[in-house]
């Protein structure tokens, strides 16, 4: 049935409501996201990782509260086998096991974490400045500025990644900081496009004539009036980005071409554990899980972002507008609101009343 | 429209040189193919580094040397005249080119093929049941299979799909946990798949676990692992509902006259399955062709013949389901040719590494069971990586559809749902993803860098890696002509198809 249409329409109400009580962009925003259950079990759990992760190990000089670091080799028990247990709870001495030579598990899948979301954070926030600079200038000067930004745009597109992790890993052995940086420094092509396409719409609108008119520089308009409304392609963008970028990463390490012995990541720990998988499958399992964790969580919040930016385009808690309208909308509109929440086939025609 | 494209071309080709060039200096800083020499103690070593440098023309600096390569390079619009360098073997790239390019669509054709109608499938119905259970579990698996590194699924199905598959072969015993998780799996599947009221729900449950978990013991009974075949009640049960299916789907089961031209094409399809069975015995792949193009014919015949008030339908609905069930005719005589493969094989059938059984040797039936089995698991392991995206665009892009006004306008002149989700929503869905389609059969070239080296796969992604690894710049230079030239030629070809898709859209002329 056409619940589309009719998901469209209790959504406007919602947002006529929203409106009357005087709701500003952001509170609009952070609002639906909070509504988002997914997104925010994945914020959860996002948290969750990175708090152990950096904690466990420590940065630096800082030790952390694990007793092992990522590079001890203390001795084999019980053939490495892991001693975490669910119920009832206990890490026991090494919870993922230990790998071939003695080291514990535990430590290296979190010194693992730690660079992939390093890399990852990095990738994320330079190429969404990379991408939206870029994009930006092309969209809203257009002219030759479009015509040679997208040009080089275009180029840098075809170039393979796997070539740019050899270059890295043959010049500067310096790496996971310049790794992600120079990740970092090749995907922002998607996010410029994004961008451009964003720009090239909005700077016809009549609020970018009228800042015109009074006088506001180009600067002032890209800043102050064009990007607050371009802001929602560019953050779920990013993090779309960012759980490319983890997956990438474990590639190039994995292939060869991304961090390297003696440091190491999610990627690098299956790649060389991979040979090991019918004698010591958990050295397979731990970091493969938490790749998957990571990815998933960010990706479950980008999709809580782009609702919550665009909910014309998906969907907000139905369950939620249809609480609400029921508790605190005037009756004429219930019977609009709360219709589409009865979905699977059963929606009653608008109007009968139910 | 014509002025357009060339400079289209021409801004492309523009592009390619830079890029190329780019890439062609990165290659050069990427490492030093003297490196291997440097450190050797053989006698000779200060002839094989002449040798090298004469090869790579490294008595000259970088750029120079990317404009010799170009002057090869630039040659290859003559026919013949073809030269990209050769690799540090000694092997001309255009050679390994020409190997590898096939074996990588080998590889990736099917995979994208099999990702993208399973993903605009999933996609379209998800959208058509939104907010549904079955549309929550959806969205949560393809957010899951975009999250999976490929290469550990990859080796995870090495080891389930292959090694402890190949051993259950041996000694197809299905134990009675087995047989309850198939059971327990059905009954949680189905229901979500149909829908329903919770009392429909609850039988469907009962009942799809029930024949779930039978018929897993009765193929554990009959031994169906080691002698799998689907004989002629099976292929008349399964071309029966084929045709049902696809008549609903493409006709609407109250046009009679599609239905019975439909199923009348499986009868046709089980009496050649026994009268064409001793030509099948010398079969030929230009043969299965042949018979493919000749079962579409026949069942066109068929739909023309019933006619019916829209006689099209019913050529078209007779025509598909007469191919599809000659594929099943052909799976199955594939299937009786399993037994003599395994024992080609010494018992370990499902491959895990390289393209195919050296010295197999075998008839049409056999290479074409090695074949499969070489390719099942990374194609199992692209689609699943692949699929998750196709079916979030083909939701998204049938859910904006379906809240159009001529969506709205086409239900109150009254046709059917059908007829509004097939003729009016279906389609104008598929205009976006047409985009991601060519754009990514634009990559499709470029390989599966990451599936060929975990499969062994010797394709363009392998031939690329090798060549990056060993500081051999000549086939990294090769194989990033050949992926950049046809991701530019498809870019331009998605946008035309835009345009000639969507009038709304026209190009820059």
């Amino acid at each position: 049935m056409s619940t589309t249409e009719r998901m469209t329409d209790s959504l406007d109400s919602q947002e006529v409501r929203a409106d009357l009580k005087g709701m500003s962009q952001g509170a609009l925003v952070r609002k639906r996201f909070l509504g988002h259950t997914a997104a925010l079990i994945a914020v959860a759990l996002l948290a969750f990782v990175v708090l152990i992760a950096l904690t466990s190990v420590g940065i630096g000089a800082w030790h952390g509260w694990w007793k092992y670091t990522w590079q001890d080799t203390p001795k084999l028990i019980d053939g490495g086998e892991p001693t975490l247990q669910l119920f009832p709870f206990s890490l026991g001495e090494h919870p993922f096991g230990q790998d071939s030579v003695g080291r514990d598990y535990f430590a290296m899948t979190m010194r693992g974490t730690q660079i992939s979301l390093v890399i990852t954070v990095l990738v994320g926030v330079i190429s969404a400045v990379v991408g939206v600079s870029v994009g930006a200038a092309s969209g809203f000067f257009r002219g030759w500025v479009e015509s040679v930004l997208m040009r080089f745009t275009d180029i840098v597109i075809i170039v393979p990644v796997l070539l740019l992790g050899a270059v890295i890993g043959y010049n500067l052995k310096a790496g996971f900081v310049l790794l992600g940086t120079f990740l970092g420094l090749v995907l922002w092509t998607g996010m410029a496009r994004l961008v451009r396409g964003d720009f090239l719409s909005l700077r016809e609108r009549e609020f970018v004539d009228a800042a015109r008119l009074a006088g506001a520089s180009s600067g002032r308009i890209i800043f102050k009036h064009i990007l607050p409304n371009a802001v929602g392609v560019i953050t779920v963008n990013t993090t779309l980005l960012m759980s490319s970028a983890i997956l990438l990463e474990t590639s190039l390490s994995y292939l060869g071409f991304g961090v390297k012995a003696p440091d190491t990541s999610l990627g690098l720990l299956i790649s060389s554990n991979q040979a090991a998988f019918s004698t010591r499958p958990w050295l397979f399992w731990w970091p493969g899980l938490f790749i998957v964790i990571i990815c998933l969580s960010i990706n479950f919040i980008g999709d809580g972002l782009r609702d919550a930016f665009d909910p014309q385009q998906k969907k907000v808690s139905l369950r939620r507008v249809k609480e609400q309208a029921q508790v605190d909308v005037p009756a004429p509109l219930t019977a609009a609101t709360a219709a589409p929440a009865q979905d699977g086939g059963t929606t009653p025609e608008p109007g009968d009343g139910r | 429209m014509f002025s357009y494209v060339m400079r289209r071309l021409g801004v492309s080709l523009l592009v390619l040189l830079g890029a190329s060039f780019l890439v062609y200096m990165l290659v050069a800083v990427s490492g030093d193919p003297l490196a291997e020499f440097r450190e050797s103690t053989k006698a000779n070593k200060d002839q094989l580094i002449a040798q090298r440098v004469e090869l790579l023309h490294l008595d000259v600096p970088a750029p120079v040397r990317y404009f010799i390569w170009l002057g090869g390079a630039v040659k290859c619009v003559i026919p013949g005249q073809c030269d990209l360098g050769s690799t540090l073997a000694g092997q001309p790239v255009t050679t390994a080119l020409s190997t590898a390019i096939p074996s990588t669509l080998q590889l990736v054709t099917g995979a994208t093929l099999i990702a993208i109608v399973v993903g605009v499938a999933v996609g379209i119905v998800t959208a058509l049941r939104q907010y549904s259970a079955l549309d929550y579990t959806v969205t949560f698996v393809a957010f899951l299979f975009f999250s999976l590194p490929v290469f550990w699924v990859a080796v995870l199905l090495k080891e389930f799909g292959a090694i402890r598959f190949n051993d259950f072969l041996a000694h197809p015993v299905i134990s009675g946990t087995a047989i309850a998780a198939v059971g327990v799996v059905s009954a949680l599947v189905w229901p979500l798949l149909l829908g329903g009221s919770w009392r429909r729900r609850g039988i469907t449950a009962l009942v799809a676990g029930a024949v779930g978990a039978g018929v897993l013991y009765y193929l554990g009974v009959s031994e169906w692992f080691l002698y799998p075949g689907l004989g002629p009640v099976l292929v008349a049960l399964t071309g029966a509902g084929i045709a049902i299916g696809i008549t609903a789907l493409l006709a609407g089961l109250q046009n009679r006259q599609a239905l019975y031209a439909s199923l009348t094409t499986v009868v046709l399809a089980l009496i050649a399955m026994y009268a064409l069975a001793p030509l099948l015995e010398q079969a030929t792949l230009w043969l299965i062709v042949l018979l493919g193009l000749a079962a579409i014919g026949a069942g066109v015949l068929a739909g023309y013949l019933f006619g019916g008030y829209d006689r099209r339908q019913s050529m078209k609905a007779a025509g598909l389901t007469s191919f599809l069930v000659a594929g099943l005719v052909l799976l199955d005589r594939f299937m009786q040719s399993w037994p003599a493969y395994v024992v080609a094989t010494r018992g370990r059938p499902i491959a895990t590494i390289g393209s195919q059984t050296p010295n197999l040797n075998g008839d049409f039936w056999t290479s074409g069971l090695d074949f499969f089995t070489h390719l099942v698991l990374p194609t199992t392991a692209l689609v699943l990586i692949s699929v998750a995206s196709y079916t979030r665009y083909s939701r998204a892009s049938m859910l904006e559809v379906m809240g159009q006004d001529y969506v709205r306008t086409a239900r109150a002149k009254g046709l059917s749902e059908r007829v509004v989700v097939t003729r009016h929503a279906f389609r104008n869905a598929l205009i976006p993803l047409a985009t991601v389609v060519a754009f990514d059969i634009g990559q499709l070239l470029g390989g599966a860098v990451i599936t060929e080296n975990v499969f062994s796969f010797k394709g363009m992604g392998a031939l690329f890696v090798t060549g990056l690894t060993r500081q051999d710049p000549n086939p990294v230079m090769g194989t990033f002509l050949i992926v950049g030239i046809t991701a530019v030629t498809f870019n331009l070809l998605a946008d035309l198809a835009y345009s000639a898709l969507d009038p709304r859209v026209r190009v820059k002329a």
